[in-house]
């Protein structure tokens, strides 16, 4: 069901670090080929790739379940088709972009376990509440608006089949971001109490999105090489900042207060922020974030209790199959 | 203060709109339910998929019994400002999602009713219903295959899968009768060529049903004794429950757009 064949590609070029090849990938690579699934990488390129590309995936699986919290609560059937459809488009994102790390040749079905067992990681942004319909709205607008920021650049990244499901997330991603605005739009034109709901919920959100673009780029861990290699283009500050110019406007617009006595607008035109709480996004990294446990839990409890479900399914092709070759050999 | 609950004509053909208008949006709702938590993650597309049909058939059921009605009703209204005894879904519909298996078999039970049911009312001589019923017969083809294929992958799977199904059959088996009965409001539909002869389904709902569960290695119960009560608002204690999940913001914030 998991493409378990794929457990046992050993792919021959791991660990042989040719340096001829090296130089000719570097090369295509500073051309702007795509690198595809069948061409010589190294093996720290596929590493790498098979890391991000995985923890993409888990996101948008995870991120279904803050969002799915108000499916069943969305205050109009407009919203609650919206809201239904939204979160059925990250599962088919997290679908194709497991698609694209198996190119790389690790199995979804492993990659899936490396998330359940709490080995591999997802963004930490999911690990916040959605008290009130209002976080719906911001998630939209902030969550899924930072999530174009950083993913745009990645519609060109140099490796193929990952820049291609980017394209087709990045278009959905716009239409949900739009989505979110719009609710924030009537909650901020609503009633006192509905004003209120969506300030609230861009005062607990505002720290915790501005964290999604990663560590600031002094300490950022992988940037260099993923830059060398054309898998990340823009920096992590400088996409952060990106962000910021694009949404305090946005705030303005709504008639809401980012909850940064700080944020003023420099000389160049970029807003600046007061410095952002990195011992809180460790700390959520690290699995003490307010959902940590209960996010994974959910996703444990649903991957377990359809364990029987998944056996079914393969119990039934088994016999299938075999009636099949005992017809054909009558 | 809770919103009061809003009052509703119900003329004959305005019930009849909302009782199929609510077996969507009930049905539509529980799969929803679903979404993030299916046992794979292609279940949770086509789970969401389907419910998303259904919450269609909802909206344009409820937007059609609203302008029949003509009291300043709309789809939003009809939902979430209804109690448990104003809404008319049938029984089945509402019944928990329980485990997969459940799910399944109340879809089944369903979607092989409306296959047939819209199909039907294709041929309705009011031009809304018709147009309804020719968006809805291609929906409801693809929730009974889908269901129909999990009822076999699981009756014919593992003895687990075999006894679960096999459960959700015999509980549920006692509110499909609901699906047929016709009351003297849809009589006069039916005689005036709106709505069309559930009875007259029957026997091809239940060879579909039979064919399938015999593929299944299932059996159907022997019991005819059928639950009613849904299409008149005597529903079962798990209304009540979704409703108030369902109804909570507009409850909450009476009067507020969203």
């Amino acid at each position: 069901m998991y493409t378990q064949a794929l457990n046992s590609s050993d792919g021959d070029d791991r660990g042989v670090e040719d340096v001829a090849r090296a130089s000719q990938f570097q090369a295509r690579i500073d051309a702007d080929e795509r690198i595809e699934p069948n061409d010589w990488m190294p093996a720290a390129y596929r590493k790498t790739l098979t890391r991000q590309i995985s923890q993409h995936a888990h996101s948008e699986i995870v991120g279904m379940l803050p969002e799915g919290n108000w499916i069943t609560r969305a205050p109009s059937l407009r919203r609650k088709a919206a809201l239904l459809a939204k979160v059925q488009d990250e599962c088919g994102h997290g679908l194709y972009l497991y698609a694209a790390a198996e190119t790389l040749g690790t199995s979804r079905e492993e990659l899936v376990d490396g998330m359940l067992s709490g080995k591999a990681k997802y963004s930490s942004i999911f690990n916040y509440p959605t008290l009130t319909w209002a976080d719906i709205g911001t998630i939209g607008w902030l969550v899924d608006g930072a999530a174009i920021m950083n993913q745009i650049p990645l519609c060109r990244c140099s490796y193929g089949p990952y820049a291609r499901a980017m394209i087709r997330v990045c278009k959905e991603e716009s239409f949900h971001q739009r989505q979110g605005f719009e609710i924030m739009v009537t909650l901020c034109r609503g009633t006192a109490e509905q004003k209120a709901m969506a300030q609230n919920a861009l005062d607990r959100w505002w720290w915790p999105v501005l964290m999604m673009f990663g560590p600031p780029d002094q300490v950022s861990q992988h940037s260099d090489t993923s830059t060398k290699w054309k898998i990340k283009r823009f920096s992590n500050d400088e996409l952060r900042q990106k962000f910021i110019d694009a949404t305090v406007p946005q705030a303005e617009f709504l008639g809401l207060t980012i909850p940064d006595p700080g944020t003023k607008q420099n000389e160049n035109g970029n807003w600046v922020h007061s410095p952002i709480d990195w011992d809180e996004f460790k700390q959520v990294l690290a699995g003490n974030g307010p959902c940590n446990r209960d996010r994974l839990a959910a996703r444990r409890k649903a991957h377990d209790e359809g364990a029987w479900v998944r056996e079914a399914a393969m119990a039934y092709a088994e016999k299938r199959k075999s009636r099949q070759l005992a017809q054909a050999a009558e | 203060m809770a919103t009061a609950n809003i009052e509703v004509s119900e003329t004959p053909l305005v019930l009849y709109a909302l009782r199929r208008a609510d077996d969507a949006l009930i049905l539509g709702h529980r799969l929803s339910e679903w979404c993030g938590h299916a046992p794979a993650m292609e279940e949770d597309m086509a789970l969401a998929n389907m419910g998303l049909d259904l919450l269609g058939q909802a909206r344009e059921l409820y937007t059609y019994a609203a302008k029949v009605e003509g009291r300043g009703n709309d789809e939003d209204k009809f939902a979430y400002l209804r109690d448990v005894r104003q809404y008319r879904n049938l029984l089945l519909v509402e019944q928990p999602n329980g485990d997969f298996a459940r799910t399944m078999v109340r879809q089944f039970f369903y979607a092989a009713f409306a296959d047939l049911y819209w199909r039907a009312m294709m041929a309705s001589s009011d031009a809304t219903f018709a147009a309804i019923a020719a968006k809805s017969e291609k929906e409801s083809a693809y929730h009974l295959r889908h269901s129909s294929e999990w009822i076999v992958r699981l009756g014919d799977g593992t003895a687990e899968s075999h006894r679960r199904t096999q459960d959700a059959i015999d509980d549920l088996w006692a509110y499909t009768g609901e699906m047929f009965a016709v009351d003297d409001g849809e009589r006069g539909l039916i005689d005036a060529g709106i709505a069309i002869d559930p009875a007259a389904l029957k026997s091809r709902w239940l060879k579909t049903v039979t064919g399938i569960v015999n593929e299944a290695t299932l059996a159907l119960p022997k019991s005819d004794w059928m639950q009613q009560g849904g299409r008149v608002g005597s529903h079962s204690e798990h209304l009540g429950h979704l409703l108030s999940e369902l109804q909570s913001l507009q409850r909450t914030f009476p009067g507020a757009t969203w």
